[in-house]
């Protein structure tokens, strides 16, 4: 057995994938160097160095075989931060080296790409949802902020969702689970990295003056527009999961 | 801006607006150009209420005051409410300023008839024309039009606006004469009309000069309520058929009807809204629209009501149990779009998995069919044994022993009256 430590990059990951192949590993667990403690006193540990070159080789001959989409679709996967990610994306690539005139994400009676579909899609519905429940909060530096803290790491999927919508107004969503965001200053739209947590506790006190004013109004808006006769709080909860209410305007 | 007398206006105007329900904010097809906004992607829900309804837009009359009296409606001459107007510059204030906090989508304008429809719709249209030109702005914008306004204004609205609709409000003639006895069919008809042509010009004219300004780019709809006048399912449904086909309907909205009034013309104030009966209608619009049934597969003339119990599909598959089995391996797409319990995705997904193997009762389990109600109607390559009870006289009650309706508890009242 063969233990491949990896940075935890989308491209360390790929270079992982193309030393299996490279050195011809068969007994093999790929793993972010960050969650590793050494169990198993036997295994073999192959450092792996992130190379970009290695990385596109494996994603451009992937791309013929599982399109753009595919490519996508492992993304998901990556960005999932899901326990098995490692080891689903290698199965991929072992399956469509085995089948090279196939899109084997189509396969969806194997389990691997099934369990990849459904990653997929939660992955995807989280997207949606963060495209959605976000409420940005207008600043007294006339900045819309907006606080996060999605299941999966999906900020890098709404970057051009947001900086399509909102190209005249300075922005930024921020990941609270994950310590950084995204920022717009009217030209550039670029992740930044903090080197301390920020403090968001007086936040509150930094809102511009009209800020109140718009959230009572949304929030009679939505109180209003609700039809009593038809209440469904059932369905309600399905749609908007409780965890999202302390981030919604509406739920306060 | 005044913000408490806001407020005030805010709520009447989204109080009155909320019973219509069309919320669609997709197939806008509008870029951003450095302004504000973008709707070409598809519709988004920024909130849902707590009956359950998705919010995508801020949905307000522009006054409920109004000049006409349909007694299935709360602004009516007639009734005793507080009266509102919003000027033009407080929708377009309150439509950014929620728009750039990402609480909505757009703009979904409609309003009573304050003075004329042509006054009323003039002044729906400067709504739209301020938000476009001088605000830059590019989210969804719906506007009710006003059945009777000049051709001319309806032209002008579908240049700002990306979806027009007009109200049917009662599926039939009869029924609107009764319940909205100022209204008549024909004013309702000619806006649409005239929409649907400027679409079919502006698709026409956009082959030759790409430069052509957009004309309602997401189309028009329509919506009517249920359960008002005594009109059958199958009516309902060969009028939402009619509109798909000749009026190139986007979206077809039911409504079943809240009781707002006591009238000996209408269901008693006590009636309770007629959810189930609702969620049945559009289940059959989603098996005309995206299953290939017609509407005359769906119901007909000896069978004019949906079937409460069980939903339209299975209930069709119930009536044609000559088309069963389906061979999962085999069977085209269309038809594996018929199994009972089987949706649009997981066909698809059928269909490109049995490329790769032989699927199975789990694999169809693992993508998500509803395998309780499927496993009745589907023959696997290596045999099925639910399939003896195809022939049962009583598969339908083996079915519905199998499976729980959501709405069963909350609606056995209804149930048992039919």
């Amino acid at each position: 057995m063969t233990t491949l430590l990896y940075d935890g990059s989308f491209d360390g990951l790929f270079t992982a994938i193309f030393e299996v192949f490279e050195y011809r590993y068969q007994d093999v667990e790929i793993m972010n160097r960050e969650n590793f403690q050494q169990k198993n006193m036997f295994a073999e540990v192959h450092e792996v160095v992130t190379q970009q070159e290695k990385s596109e080789r494996v994603l451009n001959k992937l791309e013929k075989s599982i399109g753009k989409s595919g490519i996508n679709d492992l993304l998901r996967v990556y960005l999932s931060e899901d326990n098995e990610l490692e080891q689903l994306v290698l199965s991929v690539v072992r399956q469509s080296v085995k089948f090279p005139n196939d899109n084997v994400l189509k396969n969806f009676a194997n389990d691997d790409i099934l369990k990849i579909s459904k990653i997929c899609k939660s992955v995807s519905r989280e997207r949606h949802r963060m495209t959605a429940f976000v409420r940005f909060k207008k600043m007294q530096d006339d900045v819309f902020f907006a606080k996060i803290d999605p299941d999966f790491n999906v900020l890098p999927l709404i970057r051009k969702h947001f900086k399509d919508r909102y190209a005249d107004q300075k922005w930024m969503i921020y990941d609270l689970r994950r310590h950084y965001g995204l920022f717009y200053d009217l030209e550039n739209c670029e992740f930044f990295y903090p080197d301390e947590k920020l403090d968001l506790n007086q936040y509150q006190e930094k809102f511009h003056d009209e800020e109140k004013k718009y959230q009572t109004l949304w929030q009679s808006y939505f109180t209003k527009t609700n039809i009593k006769e038809r209440k469904n709080i059932k369905l309600h909860i399905q749609h908007v999961p409780k965890r999202y209410w302390k981030y919604l305007t509406e739920k306060h | 801006m005044n913000f408490d007398r806001t407020k005030e206006k805010l709520e009447i105007l989204a109080d009155a607006a909320k019973y219509d329900v069309s919320c669609s904010s997709s197939g806008g097809k509008r870029k951003n150009n450095g302004g504000l906004g973008d709707s070409s992607a598809s519709g988004i829900c920024h909130t849902y209420t707590e009956d359950g309804r998705c919010v995508s837009l801020l949905k307000i009359l522009l006054t409920n005051h109004c000049i006409y009296d349909c007694i299935y409606c709360v602004s009516r001459k007639s009734n005793d409410i507080k009266r509102a107007a919003f000027t033009v510059e407080e929708v377009v204030d309150l439509t950014i300023s929620f728009y750039r906090r990402n609480y909505i989508e757009g703009l979904f304008l409609s309003s009573g008839i304050f003075k004329d429809a042509d006054t009323t719709m003039e002044r729906l249209v400067r709504v739209a024309k301020k938000l476009r030109t001088e605000h830059n702005f590019n989210g969804y914008i719906h506007l009710k039009s006003i059945p009777g306004a000049s051709d001319d204004l309806m032209n002008e609205a579908a240049l700002y606006a990306d979806r027009l609709s007009v109200n049917l409000e009662i599926p039939t003639e009869s029924g609107l004469k009764l319940l909205a006895p100022d209204k008549n069919r024909e004013d309702m008809l000619q806006p649409m009309r005239i929409v649907q042509k400027g679409i079919q010009q502006y698709k026409d004219e956009k082959k030759i000069i790409r430069s052509t300004p957009k004309f309602a780019p997401a189309g028009q709809s329509t919506q009517m309520i249920v359960g008002a006048t005594n009109e059958n399912d199958l009516q309902i449904i060969k009028v939402a058929d009619h509109f798909y086909k000749n009026y190139g309907m986007k979206r077809v909205y039911y409504s079943g009807y809240i009781p707002v009034t006591v009238d000996n013309r209408l269901p008693a104030i006590t009636a309770e809204v007629p959810v189930l009966r609702e969620n049945r209608l559009y289940q059959s619009d989603w098996l005309m629209r995206f299953y290939g049934f017609k509407a005359d597969e769906i119901l007909d003339f000896n069978m004019p009501f949906l079937d409460l119990e069980v939903d339209p599909k299975l209930s069709w598959a119930l009536r044609h149990l000559d088309q069963f089995p389906v061979n999962l391996q085999t069977a085209d797409y269309k038809m594996i779009l018929r199994i009972p319990g089987i949706g649009v995705k997981t066909a698809q997904k059928i269909v490109s998995a049995r490329k790769f193997q032989v699927l199975s009762i789990d694999h169809l389990k693992k993508l998500g069919a509803a395998v309780n109600r499927a496993k009745y109607f589907i023959d696997f390559t290596y045999g099925n044994p639910f399939l003896k009870h195809l022939t049962d006289l009583n598969l339908r009650k083996l079915i519905l022993s199998g499976s729980q309706s959501k709405f069963q508890n909350q609606f056995s009242q209804q149930l048992t009256l039919f």
